[in-house]
Order: structure tokens, then sequence, then C-alpha cells
């Protein structure tokens, strides 16, 4: 050897003073027992205790720092929800934090919404050109025209601005775009929404059904390794999805059903449940009404009906259901997330709780348990809100959704269009959720805007919704700020904080910080006593009784295991009108529909077009981490998936770039085409997050398609105003190069 | 007292791809950007609806018969505690030698000019914890121990477990098992 690595080093990298890797560990070149691998020395020299937020699950992770430098984050060990474990998301919060793309100084709009054209200005311009705006419109048309979209723990402080203000029009996309019809399919059924963390005792099934859920590719952390320990205790797996999804490939039953026929198949399975005496009696006549209404409807519903309805096998709707029912009670029909897909979702989820019910699993071991919750009052010593406001303008005049409980984001949106509901909405406050993606009909959206008087945007990145607003309002992140005390209702109840790791970075300010100087200037400070949300963290701890310097060190405190099961003793009740699990529903009937669920075939797709579905990866959360450079090292782009058959026919290659136009002419796209086995012919899939045109965000921009676009179409749920969003179709264009 | 064999055991009936291991291993090991250690394996076998799927987190194997450590002309590649495969990095001149013998595709070479793989994280093991890999996985796909300790859970779960090695015909003992 004629040079030495130092020597090679010059040659190779003009980075030298970049070498980080410590060289000093290794001692004895040939040495066959020394531990001499070099320390990467990412370990902090203080570590803070703290909450996730690259989704909005907030699992404890513990974040590294040193030289005040966030080096790595990991699963926090004593957190219920992460136990030490953490998806690939968790991780890439330094990601995030180091986004050279983040929003760094407060903007106020200069040129036409949508321009992009921003003049950098203080906080103190911003702020006090925000208040202004807020003060017009509450004189001028009252505070109720203000409406909130809010996605993350930190929307908390300025949907409390917000009700101080005196509006309550606050709208999440994860309501009506996403898990509105399940909470109300089981609130009907059982009296309590799923919640979230969903109320399931995974981890000890002995038999799980997926329908339209992919768990393993869709991340909520303690679900995943639930389902994992079940899988490894030998619980049989049926999974439903058209798609052979990463649980369908552990499954003992996959059943690659026609999208849009959920409900054939789940009144097939009552019928053989009912038919067959494989539900249990005892459960159903103790906690139940409604079985004999529930038997003469689905008498018909055979499994020979439903097999030419889904494309399945009769032995395969036999079959499954009775693996299925054979574990029950410890066996569930898992009960998804996102649902917001054909438009009658609430229907949908009310016949995925009545087999839930049917297996007599609820409030029972390995099925859904009744969670427990600790009392941590809101913000002690803060005086009542002054108005009480008027009823959300959120669904179109003369319009109802008689069993909708949160806000509609869309209605909301829509109602920003002036003289279409019960009154208009003027301003929009736009919390961490991107409205350009996360509503369907971006049209809509954009023609909306228009009419509004005043649009803040507070983000950590240049999302596209930012583009569009007055001011921009740059939050820091996550591991820069306080954010609430998490209280959150499970298994064993406990308390979490999220606390800053770092000081925040640029120009920009914790939540707390710009909501409380949002309140100075609106005559409303005294809803914002502490200076800094830490101070408020403390005061709700302290006045429930936690030891506060305890929780700051840990970051949570789990309270003793409550009986939560029927074999820990608890007694299941039922919050709904009979006090009973309602298979047939006089609230429904009352309301002028189905009281029990019912079929209606999907639109088939036109010849040459494919009905276009969507789902998640495990390592981005939507389009909010797509521009995150640490979590795309491992997946950087979106792919629509068709059938191989299908992209031979018509000459699609692998790999190669397609656009995607929908029945109403919109495009997206370039986006890769992936060929594979693993999607039935009639439909395409795609990772919901891509195709990002903001100009700001300087890696996300250009990759992949945007599922969002292909939304012009939406099929909206009767029961409570749900957005049917798989009711598009798509035809796929070779992109010449 | 024996001398311990590191192993570690995938469960491929577990494993649902998501990359947390790889990203944690990034992250803990400080891995240039555009590198990685490990990676994941989606095996799809048949034509729908007829499909079979296997999906592993892989990485380099520390082979007890390792063609690297042979191949290594400067002593670089060696065998550390427990039979860990490592690279020297003062001693590696990067001729990648090792990367042609590799059955696994298991190294690359670091912008800083030496090759650079997976270590098991044995700065963590020797201060007794788990790799970052195992540590941070969700679904508890990955195990790691002492083979030669009988009482190990890596032993027991050789012992109850159908497993198998990717390429067994290169007769380097693999120490990275894969249970089915």
């Amino acid at each position: 050897m004629s040079w030495s690595r130092r020597e090679f080093i010059q040659i190779g990298s003009v980075a030298l003073g970049a070498t980080s890797l410590a060289l000093g560990g290794r001692r004895s070149l040939f040495g066959l027992d020394s531990p001499d691998v070099a320390d990467p020395h990412t370990d902090g020299d203080r570590v803070v205790a703290t909450l996730c937020e690259l989704c909005f699950w907030k699992c404890g992770v513990l974040a590294h720092v040193q030289n005040g430098r966030v080096t790595k984050i990991v699963g926090n060990p004593a957190h219920p929800l992460s136990g030490g474990k953490l998806c690939p998301r968790g991780t890439g919060g330094i990601g995030l934090l180091y986004d050279p793309d983040r929003l760094k100084q407060p903007l106020i709009r200069r040129g036409d919404r949508g321009s992009q054209h921003y003049e950098a200005v203080s906080w103190e311009a911003a702020l006090d050109h925000t208040a202004e705006n807020l003060l017009k419109i509450k004189a001028k048309y009252g505070p109720e025209a203000v409406a909130l979209f809010s996605h993350g723990f930190g929307g908390s402080f300025f949907k409390h601005l917000l009700n101080a203000y005196g509006s309550d029009n606050v709208g999440a996309p994860s309501y009506a775009q996403c898990r509105g019809g399940r909470e109300v399919g089981f609130q009907l059924t059982f009296g309590a929404p799923v919640g979230s963390p969903e109320v399931l005792d995974l981890e000890n099934c002995r038999a799980i059904a997926l329908i339209g859920s992919h768990l393993g590719e869709n991340m909520h952390n303690t679900q995943v390794q639930e389902f994992a320990t079940a899988l490894s205790r030998g619980a049989q797996l049926i999974v439903v999805d058209p798609r052979f999804s990463t649980a369908a490939g552990k499954a003992k039953h996959w059943l690659p059903i026609k999208p849009g026929t959920d409900i054939a198949l789940l009144l097939a399975w009552i019928h053989v449940m009912l038919g067959e005496n494989l539900y249990d009696h005892d459960y159903i006549s103790k906690y139940a009404i409604g079985l004999e209404e529930l038997k003469a409807h689905v008498a018909d519903k055979t499994p020979e009906w439903a097999a030419v309805e889904t494309g399945l096998s009769v032995g395969q709707i036999v079959d499954s259901i009775r693996l299925l029912a054979g574990a029950r009670p410890a066996a569930m029909l898992h009960p998804g997330r996102h649902t917001a897909w054909y438009g009658d979702d609430a229907q949908r989820a009310r016949a995925m709780a009545i087999v839930n019910a049917l297996l007599g699993n609820y409030g029972r071991q390995g099925g859904f348990y009744l969670p427990t919750k600790l009392p941590v009052a809101k913000y002690p010593g803060i005086p009542a809100y002054a108005t009480k406001p008027p009823p959300a303008p959120d669904r179109p005049k003369g319009v109802t959704y008689p069993f909708a409980d949160e806000s509609l984001a869309h209605g909301l949106r829509d109602a920003s269009v002036p003289g279409t509901a019960a009154y208009d909405i003027k301003g929009w406050i736009v919390y961490g959720t991107n409205l350009m993606q996360a509503l369907p009909e971006p049209k809509k959206t954009l023609a909306a805007i228009q009419h509004l008087d005043f649009l803040l945007a507070i983000d950590v990145l240049p999302a596209e919704i930012t583009g569009f607003a007055d001011v921009v309002l740059p939050e820091a992140t996550y591991l820069e700020r306080w954010d609430d005390v998490a209280v959150t209702p499970y298994k064993e109840p406990f308390v979490a904080i999220r606390q800053p790791v770092v000081p925040p970075m640029y120009g920009s300010k914790p939540g707390w910080w710009i909501a409380r100087e949002l309140s100075k200037r609106l005559g409303l400070e005294m809803y914002f006593p502490w200076t800094d949300a830490g101070q408020m963290v403390e005061a709700r701890l302290s006045a429930a009784g936690f030891d506060v310097a305890q929780v700051k060190k840990t970051g949570v405190v789990v309270a003793k295991h409550k009986p939560i099961c029927l074999e820990e003793g608890l007694e299941p009740t039922f919050a709904t009108p009979s006090k009973k699990i309602e298979l047939f529903s006089q609230q429904l009937a009352d309301a002028g529909f189905d009281p029990m669920p019912k079929y209606t075939p999907p639109e088939e797709p036109p010849e040459g077009q494919f009905r276009l579905l969507t789902g998640r990866t495990p390592t981005h959360t939507f389009g909010r981490t797509t521009n995150n450079r640490f979590l795309s090292q491992v997946y950087n782009e979106n792919e629509v998936w068709l059938n191989a058959r299908i992209a031979k026919e018509r000459g699609l290659a692998n790999g190669e770039m397609v656009s995607l136009i929908n029945q109403d002419g919109e495009r997206a796209g370039p986006i890769r085409l992936k060929a594979t086995q693993r999607i039935r012919p009639d439909c395409v899939f795609m990772v919901h997050g891509y195709g990002h045109e903001s100009k700001g965000l300087h890696f996300a921009r250009g990759r992949g398609g945007n599922d969002s676009k292909l939304m012009s179409r939406t099929k909206i749920d009767p029961l409570m105003g749900g957005t049917g969003m798989s009711v598009n179709f798509v035809r796929i264009e070779q992109v010449t190069p | 007292m024996r001398n311990p064999r590191y192993v570690m055991l995938v469960d491929t009936r577990l494993c649902v791809g998501c990359k947390a291991c790889v990203l944690a291993c990034k992250s803990e090991n400080n891995v240039p950007d555009g590198y990685c250690r490990e990676w994941i394996v989606e095996d799809i076998w048949g034509e729908f609806p007829d499909l079979r799927a296997e999906i592993r987190s892989t990485r380099c194997n520390h082979c007890s018969n390792a063609p690297c450590v042979d191949a290594c002309p400067t002593g670089a590649s060696h065998f550390a505690l427990g039979g860990v495969v490592l690279v020297d990095h003062d001693a590696c001149t990067g001729c990648k030698a090792c990367i042609a013998s590799c059955p696994y595709d298991a190294r690359y070479v670091h912008p800083d000019g030496y090759v650079d793989k997976c270590t098991f994280c044995l700065h963590r093991v020797a201060r007794g914890e788990l790799p970052a890999c195992t540590t941070v996985c969700p679904t508890r796909t990955l195990h790691f121990g002492d083979a030669n300790d009988p009482h190990s859970e890596v032993a027991a779960l050789l012992r109850s477990r159908e497993w198998k090695v990717d390429h067994p015909e290169t007769g380097a003992e693999p120490n990275l098992y894969f249970l089915v």
C-alpha cells in the first residue's frame, strides 16, 4: 500500500472537515475479540422526552441533543403508545426540524392570491395586520364568520383563541374526509365512537379481519405493534382489499373484493353468522336489540348473492367468516380509520359494527375495550367564553346531516361562497393542514378562497395553502415548542407532554406564543394568562395533582390499570337511546334512513377507466412529510399501481411515467407506473400526498402525482356529510419523453 | 467463558417492510445521505389473485466464514467481538475487493473513502444495548443475541422455529437468519 487512508480521503472527498465518524476506538488491527467498532457518537449530551408529531398518534419519543443539535430521535420506553418503538416517521423528525425549506419568517401577501408573491415582515407587523383583519370581520359580519381549519395537536391553542373570539367553526379534514363515517356508524350502534387511539385490544385478538384497512402500510404505531403481537401469537388473519396489501401477504384468507361492494360482503357475513349460529347468543340477548329485524333484513343476503356483487367466491365468503367467528369473542373486524369512500360510509361502518356485535366482542378481551381517561381539567382559572356561537354553516342551505357530530371541513369551505349556507364564512385560519390536498375538489377550495376577506395560514412548511394566504406565520416545529397536555384515553390512562428539545430556529415561534400575541391584539388576553405554553402545562398538571418535574423528566405518567373489559369485571354500557347495542337503529328510522345497512351497487368504471383508490405508505403522513429529505431516502415518490396483465395489454411498462386523467379531465402526474400482480384489474391505487406544486417545497415539488386533483367528484354521506372520494375514475396516458 | 456468536433473526411472518429499521440505523450510525446499511426485500410470487409474499429486513450477514474478510488485502475487514464482521476505517483503502466478494451486496463505499456496512451496532451491544434496528422495530421482527448461549432468545427461536438463510450455497455461514 503506497498511500494512506488520509491521502485517499483527500483524493476522494472535498469535505474532509465533515469526516464525522469517530475513529479512535480501534486498537488491535487483527484482534478477534475487541469491541472495536467506532462509536458514531449520536447519543445526546442531553435527552428530552417529548411527543412525536410526524403523524397524529402522539407517540412518546426521546430526542438526543448534542451541542444544541438534535442527533437522533428514538422511542420512549415509558410511553404506552410507543413502548420505545417507532414507526419510520418517528425517527425522521430531524428531517422536519432541519428542512431547509421551512417557513422562516412572517409573510404578508403582496400579489394576487395564489401568486405566491410575499414580503417578509416583522412578527409585530404580521400580527397587527392579522388582528386588524380579524377585528374587521368581527365588526362587519360577527365572529362566527371566521373558521379554523386545523390538523395536529398544536391546533388546540387556535381553537381556544377562536372560541374566545366568538366562533366555534372548527373544521378538521380528519372528520368528514377521513374517520367521520366510521365514528358515526359505531356511535349509532354501540353509543360510542371508536376514537383515537382506536379502542382495539388487538394484541389479545385470536382472529382479525381487515376490510379496507391496510395496517402495516398505515403505521399507527401501537396498533401495528399489537397487530404483530397477535400474529406472533398465532392469530388468524383475513384481509378484504382490492389490493394485495402488506397485511394481505400475511393473511390466511385474502378477499380481493370489487371496490365499493363491502356492504354486500358484510351483509352476507351477517347472513352466515345468523344462519349458522356463529354469533354470541348470550351476549346478543343480554346487550343488543333488533336481532329479529336483522335476521329478516339479511334473509336473502346469501353468500351466493354477495359472490356476484363482490367478485369473491362463495367459499371465500363463508370460510372467512367461519374462521373469524370461530375465535369469538377474541375476534375482531377492524373498524379501519380512513373511511370516506362511497357516500354510504356511515352505513358501511354500521354493518361492520353489527358484525362485531355478533362476535360479542364489544367490551371484551381481544375485542373493543372500554378505555379509561385521567381527569385533567382544561386551562385552570380561565374565564368562560363570552359568546355562544351559532351552529356551523357547514352544509348547504336546507340540508341536514343529522348524525354529524363534528363540523365538516369541506362544508365550512363551501360556506365561504356567499349565500350558499346559513351564513357566510369570510375569514379562514388554517393551522397545519394543507387544504389544497386535504380536501377533495380543490377547484372548489380555490374558488372559495377568492371570496374571503382574510386568510391566515400557520404552518411549518410552505405547503400549497400558504401560497393563498394573506398572512403566513411560521410556526416552530414540534421539537421546538410546548404543546398542550395530552390526556389520552387508553388501556392504562396516561398524561404526556410535548416539550421543546431545542429553541425555535429562524424566526419561527411556538403556536401558543402566536395565539397569545393575537389574543392581546384582539382584546382576549385574559384567555392566555401564561406567557408560554410551558407555564400552562405546569398549571394544568399541578391542578390535576401531578409532579411536574417528574412528568418533564419522563415525558409521561401512566396511571394504574383499571378494568377495561368484561373479563376484568367491567360490565359494558351503551350510550344509545335504548342503552343497548342497536342492531336495528330506531334513530336512523326516525330520521328517515335505513335502520339497517342496505347495499347499493357502485357505479361501474367507464370503458378504459379505472376506479381510483388511495392509501398510505409507512414512511409518510399525507403531504406533510413528503418534503422530508430524511424520510424520502427510503420513499421519495408515489407510484400508480396497475394490474400487470392490464398494463401489458395496453403496452404500458412497469416503471414508466404516465399521466392520470379523471372523468372530468383533471390531470395528475407524471407519476411512475407500478405494473403489479397485487391489484385487481378494475382499479388503480396511489399513495396520497404527492404531486406538490408549491415553489417553496424544493424537494417534494413535482414528485409523483396528486390524488386530490383527481377527486373532483365526491359522494356525500347523507347521515353525516362525509365526502366519499373513491368515486372517481381515471384513465392512464403515456408520457412521451 | 464461551465465545459469543452474535446473530440476528428476522421474523418474516411479522415484518411489514415499513423501513423503520433502515431509518433508525441511518440515524444511529450517521449513515450519509443516499446510503443505507440495511434494506427491505419484498418477494411476491404468483399471479393475481393467487399470490404469496415475503418481506424481509436485511443487512450484512456477519458470516462466520466471511468471504469479505478473506478478500480484504489489508486486514481492514476482520472479525470482532461475537464474530461480528467489521471494517477498520483506517486500514481500509477502498479497493472494493470485499464488495466484489460479498454474496449479499451489503457493503458500500462511504463518501469518506472507506468501505462501510452494518456493524450489528456493536458500539451499543458493547454497552448492553440492542442494535438500533432491533430496538426500533414496531413489529418485533428483529431478534439479536448470542446463538452460542443456549438460554438466549435467539437460540430458543432457532431451535423452535423454521428458518432459512440467504445464499447458503456460498458456504459463508451467514449469521442472519430468516424465520419463516
